[in-house]
């Protein structure tokens, strides 16, 4: 334990002296042309108190005094690990999918609507996933393709009265026509060129609606989209259809856990697909798979239409579940939590999409006492995982299914 | 056509500050191949930092007195501050990262500069923060064209910032180190140059020069905002990327090009989506010429 | 610098490699490797594709981390010091491939190779030096790095490497993808610089023909362990080596 803290108490120790330097500035130098250090020290040393405690705890880890701690849990969890991998996976599936449909019943209001947008959010990290972890796109304006799927809804809704399903189809497929016109000049372009036009694009489009008055109604967005409409048969006066409106949370849940579950299934299929080897050949060397005879312009462009088609289904569902969109839905920033959530969770592994997914929509909820610091506290948490787990979440396990799975596929 | 000459020198004006926030980009990634998100950060907390030493020295009534060292005291601070900022940063949140995924360190720089926003959002308030001073302000008329004393001040600073980075990369031996870096780690390594040192530098270069701009742009519209980093960061780092990313030349043209697109398409198109014309000048250009203007062919590097 | 002459006593060896395991990651590339080269020695370190002779070298250097054994340089272990603080020292290396800045002039690149130095008029005599070994070089001193010849490259990574002074020098494959004759005029140079300059030579090569003639000791690496070790002419005439390395 000494030894550990010898190591790194000096790099702790300079850390906090640069923190100093950095908070003085701002906080001790007044417009009245006085200097004071009584307010810079009292939020330093609440900073320093806090990250004192997280470097002993940080220093406990690291010498193993957890041990008592942390072992009989990692065997647990390694003897659960073993016997969930003896059960046939259909068990444990059917199992997670019983859990997700008592869910609503057994939680309230506020629990369903967070699980809602948990949904909503695998449908369109698995689209990313597709463009970045299988295609290796980088890809930082993949909300605009949620937007257009959000925005076909509502102005088909809205100004033309069109029912959610006939305009579903619409929205993905604006969307894929969005995913083509963005991945088309790109298809040239290698690495972080793509990134910018991708940034660029997604801009363009919040701009767009953000100024297009006329039909997107600027910045006050689109009010009054309808709701899912199913119809229900009715059997007074004969046989007839009514019109059913989805308003209830419980049941608006199904449809986008209905969404999410097409989503992973489809995905999964892509993944282990021609398409999907394609894919991960363009990935790993894009020089190479061309020279193999995979046609790179057509997948790496079908890749931008079905990440952009699934973003577009989440979105036309989006709309119709707050009855409301704006730009201020589609903005950079939720672009970047939607990269996050691919990369933390572990990228090129859906379960861990999933679980990235669920950390980043929870851990703000979580985070919503902290008020105006959440955003601090979600920055730093951001740049605190990647140093800690720079390959995301569940990544290595991922390997390890690699190493056993091939030889099988091979076989 | 008077509108024209007017409309050119606020280009060159915005131009120039563009090119100073992009070459920041395009040295770090030269050298690491991170495009830093947190870049647009600095700029603001250039602002910032220009702010309250201005304010300061007009309530201590040196601005009156000396307004021309105060100025440059201002300048000089901030530009001192990002430098030691932006060390810092790359030290804690990018330097551990550097042998992981570069998706990884992305998201780190995403991370930084989310932080780095709301920091200066609860130090310094939610609020635009106003510059105080109303100097250079004023200018004179050729004709019917307004050319303020402030537009001279920044376009001269710029071009001296530049000529200087300029003699710095290209003509000393640490500016050879610094290219040498960026070619080749390993390498130099072997010929006995610290690539911490010279990241950090680099990193100090970049956030300075975009300090410098972060003041200008305070001054230019009197005043700053904690989320101002943002647009303009995005702007010029596709300035960066126009000049073809890495390219110190490269940077400055592209800013140039950016802050000009900007201007006229304002002016002659609309001024509603004036923040799109850079993008979609940007997409026409790497349509064409996927590497940038003046980039290399780079290596395949993906995410 | 720090001119240890005592150690530079002839008995006692210049660069001393003890046990030393080292590889990347999980991959084991040097297993158990010990070696030694005495002042003004050209050693030669021969070996197959794969067998570990480049990693052996970027150890020396510190590139590839150390997992086991120590390195003695001029009496001092150097498992402490940054890779960058090693030419200072006297320990340079020319690597695999050249490893020329492309985007940089003949002359940048020469003057990088003294980046250490503050002497301006003496790293100005050593850059007339280095025309004068290459004259070439001399003729294209204001062109890019990467536009030069593959025989050019390598005159200007030698000459890069003399920059910094070097008590030990490295060599990797100096004759890697080069026309016959460059290869001849390169190991001339090679031998000369041992000579004239009193520079200690490690070699390390897959030509092992050239290397073995020119060095005077030589180390036979396979597959990560050093596997005989002999005077350079001894192993010439090793029937064992002749089959596997020199095509007999």
């Amino acid at each position: 334990m000494i030894q550990e803290f010898k190591k790194i108490w000096k790099q702790y120790a300079i850390t906090m002296l640069w923190l100093l330097g950095i908070l003085w500035p701002l906080l001790g130098i007044h417009p009245d042309g006085t200097l004071s250090f009584r307010q810079t020290f009292t939020v330093w040393s609440y900073i320093l108190a806090g990250t004192f405690i997280c470097f002993i705890f940080y220093i406990i880890n690291k010498s193993d005094n957890f041990k008592l701690l942390t072992e009989p849990i990692a065997n647990t969890s390694q003897k659960l690990n073993n016997s969930l991998q003896s059960m046939p996976s259909w068990i444990w599936k059917s199992a997670l999918l019983f859990g997700a449909v008592i869910y609503p019943i057994a939680t309230g209001r506020y629990a369903t609507d967070v699980a809602i947008n948990v949904l909503l959010y695998v449908s369109l990290g698995l689209g990313l996933y597709v463009v970045v972890g299988l295609a290796g796109m980088l890809d930082l304006g993949h909300i605009a393709f949620y937007g257009v799927g959000a925005y076909t809804y509502a102005i088909l809704n809205v100004k033309y009265g069109m029912g959610f399903w006939v305009c579903f189809p619409f929205a993905g497929l604006s969307a894929c026509i969005a995913g083509c016109i963005v991945g088309y000049p790109t298809l040239k372009m290698r690495g972080d060129y793509l990134a910018i036009v991708t940034l660029g694009f997604g801009e363009i489009v919040r701009i767009i609606l953000n100024n297009w008055m006329s039909l997107t109604n600027g910045p006050n967005g689109i009010l009054g989209v309808k709701s899912i409409g199913i119809l229900r048969p009715v059997m007074e006066n004969g046989f007839t259809f009514e019109m059913f409106w989805v308003t209830k949370l419980e049941l608006f849940y199904y449809f986008a856990l209905g969404l999410a579950i097409l989503t992973i299934i489809a995905v999964t299929r892509l993944g282990s697909s021609r398409i999907g080897r394609a894919w991960e050949s363009i990935r790993e060397d894009e020089t190479a798979a061309e020279l193999m005879g995979v046609n790179t312009f057509y997948y790496k462009l079908l890749a931008y239409a079905m990440g952009a088609i699934f973003a577009g289904f989440a979105g036309a569902l989006f709309a119709a579940r707050m009855r409301f969109v704006s730009p201020e839905s589609f903005t950079f920033l939720e672009s970047v939590m939607l990269l996050c959530m691919v990369v933390l969770g572990g990228m090129n592994s859906i379960p861990g999409i999933i679980l990235g997914v669920i950390a980043l929509i929870a851990l703000p909820e979580v985070f919503r006492g902290l008020e105006s610091y959440r955003m601090l506290v979600f920055g730093s948490t951001m740049v605190i995982m990647m140093l800690f787990r720079p390959s995301g979440l569940i990544a290595a396990k991922r390997k390890k299914m690699m190493e056993t799975k091939q030889p099988e596929e091979r076989g | 056509m008077d509108s024209f000459i007017q409309q050119l020198i606020n280009g060159i004006t915005l131009g120039g500050i563009y090119a100073l926030i992009a070459l920041g980009y395009t040295m770090v990634y030269g050298v690491i191949q991170l495009i830093n998100f947190a870049h647009g950060e600095f700029f603001a907390t250039g602002g910032y930092v220009g702010v309250i030493c201005l304010s300061f020295f007009t309530g201590l009534g040196y601005m009156e007195t000396h307004p021309i060292f105060c100025l440059t005291a201002s300048f000089a601070l901030a530009m001192m501050y990002c430098a030691y900022l932006a060390i810092g940063v790359e030290k804690i949140a990018y330097k551990p990262l550097r042998k992981e995924s570069r998706l990884a360190a992305l998201l780190s720089a995403l991370g930084v500069s989310i932080f780095l926003s709301n920091g200066l959002m609860l130090t310094q308030g939610v609020y635009d923060k106003a510059y105080p001073s109303e100097l250079f302000q004023n200018g004179f008329n050729v004709g019917i064209i307004t050319i303020s004393y402030l537009q001279i001040l920044i376009v001269c600073l710029t071009a001296v910032l530049l000529v200087a980075l300029n003699l710095l990369v290209f003509k000393t031996k640490i500016g050879m180190a610094m290219r040498a870096t960026a070619q080749d780690k390993t390498m130099s390594a072997l010929v006995a140059i610290g690539s911490n040192r010279i990241i950090s530098l680099t990193f100090a270069i970049g956030a300075g020069l975009a300090a410098a701009a972060g003041i200008m742009v305070g001054l230019y519209y009197g005043s700053v905002r904690y989320d101002m980093g943002f647009l303009p960061g995005i702007k010029a780092f596709s300035a960066a990327v126009l000049g073809g990313i890495g390219n110190i030349t490269g940077a400055m043209l592209g800013g140039l090009i950016i802050g000009m697109v900007e201007i006229f398409g304002a002016g002659y198109i609309s001024g509603e989506y004036k923040d799109v014309f850079a993008f979609i000048i940007l997409i026409g250009v790497l349509y064409f010429k996927p590497t940038g203007i003046m980039g290399e062919n780079i290596d395949d590097t993906r995410v | 610098m720090s001119d240890n002459t005592t150690s530079n006593n002839p008995t006692e060896p210049i660069l001393e490699l003890k046990g030393v395991y080292s590889g990347y990651g999980s991959i084991k590339a040097l297993r158990d490797v010990s070696l030694k080269v005495y002042p003004g020695e050209i050693v030669a370190i021969i070996g197959a594709n794969g067998a570990g002779k480049s990693t052996t070298l970027m150890t020396i250097c510190g590139i590839v981390p150390l997992e086991k054994g120590d390195i003695i340089y001029n009496g001092k272990s150097t498992k402490r010091i940054a890779p960058e603080k090693l030419p200072p020292l006297g320990l340079c290396q020319v690597p695999e491939g050249r490893r020329i800045f492309p985007r940089l002039t003949v002359e940048e690149n020469l003057i990088l190779g003294a980046f250490y130095r503050d002497d301006k008029p003496e790293i100005k005599k050593d850059i007339d030096h280095v025309y004068s070994l290459f004259p070439v070089l001399g003729e294209r001193n204001r062109q890019k790095g990467g536009t030069l010849s593959g025989g050019e490259q390598q005159m200007l990574a030698i000459g890069r490497a003399l920059m910094t002074k070097p008590k030990v020098l490295l060599l990797d494959e100096p004759s890697l993808g080069l026309a016959p004759l460059i290869i001849h005029q390169i190991f001339e140079i090679i031998s000369d610089i041992n000579k004239n300059q009193g520079t200690t030579i490690l070699l390390v090569e897959q030509n092992a023909n050239l290397a073995l003639q020119a060095a005077t000791r030589g180390y036979v690496l396979e597959t990560g362990e050093i596997t005989l070790e002999d005077k350079a002419s001894s192993l010439l005439h090793n029937p064992e080596i002749r089959k596997a390395y020199l095509g007999e």
